[in-house]
């Protein structure tokens, strides 16, 4: 009984016995959920599909490093530095969507609820929607990240020094907001009131997108790498601090002139973070391995996994919010049922 | 803590003026059967004619950091490349970036200080420049970059000797050595030099570095002790040329290297804040700056380098028996106040 062992703070409820293992023996980038299985995207070449019993059926998918994933919960668009960009169905199927002509490396991807793909290749941005030809758009530097409004078919674009807002269906002029530095992740939050970018600095930034009022969000010890959307877009909780940082998004100023709430603080960065799809609670992975579901509403925490391995390298809920997975840095992942 | 701290990999910084020969140097690199397996990071793909799925094509996109810092700047393509590097860890044993012709190596060096993750999985091991024998001369009086180059070098690979006269050769060394008289420099055709001359040098690591002391900077004192290491390319002294063992002695007007070094122990609470000062007000004219250090009350060696603004140190191993408890310090530069340098450092030294 784990809850025994010395040191270890009585308070906290464990759910350690509950999760089942699942070695998947090489480093994960990315788990996404398709259907009921879980898919861990590999750091190079093949996908682990894992169904509920444990069983692990794999499918390779690039011929080197995965570089970037994205999925709609029907399909997984991967981005490789073997210069194609692939699709992954929940029947465990793999397609080629595209491939570079001068084999460079698929940096970003994002897909898109209606079936549109947007990817991106050095400067430049595609977008595949429908039927339609290919759309092409050469950006001033290097893609950072993409995403895709929640309404209506336009793609946010971070480069260095902001972001581009490009109708690809429009003849429009893209929108351009600028901020200084080099912008690299990027989401809309659900409502498509806010976009929110993460930094090569320790920093987010958002704009309010009804006004293009910036907002600042600093105070990071290392640069965020994981954020997530809280179930109906109320906050935004991000990595790259020793607690969770939950940015509060509202009301229609956002987070402007508020302290975010800094949840689960341990002695170890977080790594990874997850809203559940459904309810106020999270789920957060740490440097020392740790990971921790955590509510929103006042803090509580549950441990999922004991620290003193390599660090949470990903996490996915399915989209009942009863299944959450998680893979560290090397490889030892776990399903843990709700 | 779990000793979970992966290997770092060694990462080469290929530079030189256009037309100095890195394309003929990265083919040797690449072509050679040396075991090892490199991923290159190449600004032209094309040059090189060797099919190789770990040669990545880079944009050379130089950011400022929002840090204040003005010549904080990074290469964000680098950091990205890296970073997709990084998950064929175990594919390859060393990456070597190979900058333009016309690029100051300062963003690409400072890129390996500012970001976390590039400093998590990968180590500077050191600049290599290679340097056209012929040109060279002109060049450092009529491009700033070629000097930069040069500055900035841990290894000198001084190409196409059998282009110039022998004094020419001479000339063209002694102007490298007034502007960087601290790296190793090879002199080659078609650079012909030993792989494990440029590669994996460990040249960050410091400790070779300011083991190899300039002759002609420290003439008088133990000159003995010496490893000299550009006498093993066929250069001999004692023809004219003032001074010093023979090396004609050039001041670079606008570069100058400036080395300071104490047998007394120096006060760290003295010396740090000192240090940092001085990269916090001097660091644009601060190319480079590396140093072994001897603290007051400390038996650990503390290493120390830098590229302007930018500082990392640590305590890096035990003084030895018998080794000298010494301080040496660096610094290579544009304009360097010397005098304010110097009357800084002595005022660290503990009475």
């Amino acid at each position: 009984m784990s809850d025994f062992e010395p040191g270890d703070q009585a308070s906290i409820a464990s759910v350690t016995d509950r999760v089942h293992p699942v070695a998947i023996g090489a480093a994960v980038t990315a788990i996404h959920f398709l259907g009921d299985r879980a898919a861990f995207v590999g750091a190079e070449e093949s996908v682990a599909l894992v169904d509920g019993e444990g069983d692990i059926s794999r499918v390779t998918v690039h011929g080197g490093g995965i570089l970037c994933t994205a999925s709609d919960g029907a399909r997984i668009a991967m981005g490789g530095d073997d210069g194609k960009l692939a699709e992954l169905n929940s029947k465990g199927e793999v397609a080629v969507l595209a491939t570079d002509p001068k084999r460079r490396w698929i940096d970003n991807v994002a897909l898109h609820p209606d079936g549109a793909v947007a990817w991106s290749a050095g400067k430049t941005a595609f977008v595949r929607s429908g039927r339609s030809e290919d759309k092409t758009f050469d950006m001033p530097s290097t893609v950072g990240g993409l995403a895709f409004a929640p309404k209506g078919l336009r793609v946010a674009v971070a480069h260095y020094n902001g972001v581009t807002l490009w109708f690809p269906n429009m003849a429009a002029h893209p929108e351009f907001l600028e901020w200084a530095g080099s912008h690299l992740g990027v989401v809309f939050s659900p409502d498509n009131k806010f976009l929110v970018t993460t930094m090569h600095e320790p920093a987010l930034h958002g704009w309010r997108l009804a006004d293009n009022r910036h907002m600042r969000m600093s105070g990071y010890p290392g640069r965020v790498k994981s954020m997530s959307w809280s179930a109906g877009g109320k906050s935004l909780a991000t990595s790259g601090a020793d607690a969770v940082i939950v940015w509060p998004f509202a009301s229609k100023d956002g987070p402007m002139g508020k302290e975010p709430a800094m949840l689960a603080p341990l002695q170890a960065r977080v790594t990874v973070v997850a809203c559940h799809p459904k309810q106020d609670i999270l789920a957060a992975g740490y440097s020392d391995g740790t990971i921790l579901m955590v509510r929103l509403e006042d803090g509580a925490e549950i441990l999922v996994r004991r620290n003193g391995t390599a660090e949470v390298a990903a996490l996915a809920w399915n989209a009942k919010g009863t299944l959450l997975a998680f893979a560290a840095e090397d490889g030892e992942a776990g399903l843990l049922p709700l | 803590m779990p000793s979970s701290t992966p290997q770092k990999i060694p990462v080469t910084v290929l530079t030189g003026y256009l037309g100095a020969g890195k394309t003929t140097l990265l083919n040797r690199i690449l072509s050679e059967n040396h075991g090892k397996k490199y991923a290159v990071i190449v600004n032209e793909f094309g040059e090189i004619g060797i099919d190789n799925d770990l040669i990545i094509g880079a944009d050379e996109e130089v950011f400022e950091m929002n840090n204040g810092c003005i010549c904080c700047t990074v290469r964000g393509d680098l950091v990205r490349i890296l970073d997709g590097l990084m998950k064929r860890k175990g594919k390859f044993d060393a990456i070597i970036v190979e900058t333009t012709g016309l690029a100051d190596p300062a963003p690409v060096a400072q890129t390996f200080f500012v970001d976390e993750d590039v400093q998590k999985n990968a180590r500077l091991d050191a600049v290599v420049t290679v340097a056209d024998a012929k040109w060279l001369s002109d060049r450092l009086k009529d491009a700033p970059e070629a000097k930069n180059q040069i500055a900035f070098a841990d290894v000198i690979v001084l190409n196409k000797t059998d282009l110039v006269s022998k004094a020419e050769l001479t000339e063209v060394e002694a102007r490298i050595r007034g502007i960087n008289p601290y790296a190793k420099l090879h002199r080659t055709e078609r650079c012909k030099v030993k792989l494990s001359d440029v590669l994996e040098r460990g040249a960050f690591d410091l400790d070779r570095i300011l083991d190899i002391e300039p002759d002609f900077l420290e003439a008088g004192q133990d000159h003995d002790q010496h490893d000299h290491e550009h006498h093993d390319h066929g250069h001999h002294h004692g023809h004219d040329g003032h001074g010093h063992g023979g090396l004609k002695h050039y001041h670079d007007e606008e570069m100058q290297s400036l080395a300071l070094r104490t047998d007394k122990p120096l006060d760290p609470t003295k010396f740090m804040p000192w240090l940092q000062n001085l990269v916090a007000s001097e660091g644009q004219k601060i190319l480079r700056s590396k140093g072994i250090l001897a603290f007051s009350d400390d038996d650990d060696r503390y290493v120390f380098q830098g590229v302007h603004m930018m500082l990392e140190g640590d305590h890096q191993r035990k003084w030895k028996e018998g080794e000298p408890r010494e301080s040496r310090l660096v610094f290579i530069g544009r304009e360097l106040p010397e005098q304010i340098i110097r009357d800084g450092f002595e005022s660290c030294i503990t009475s």
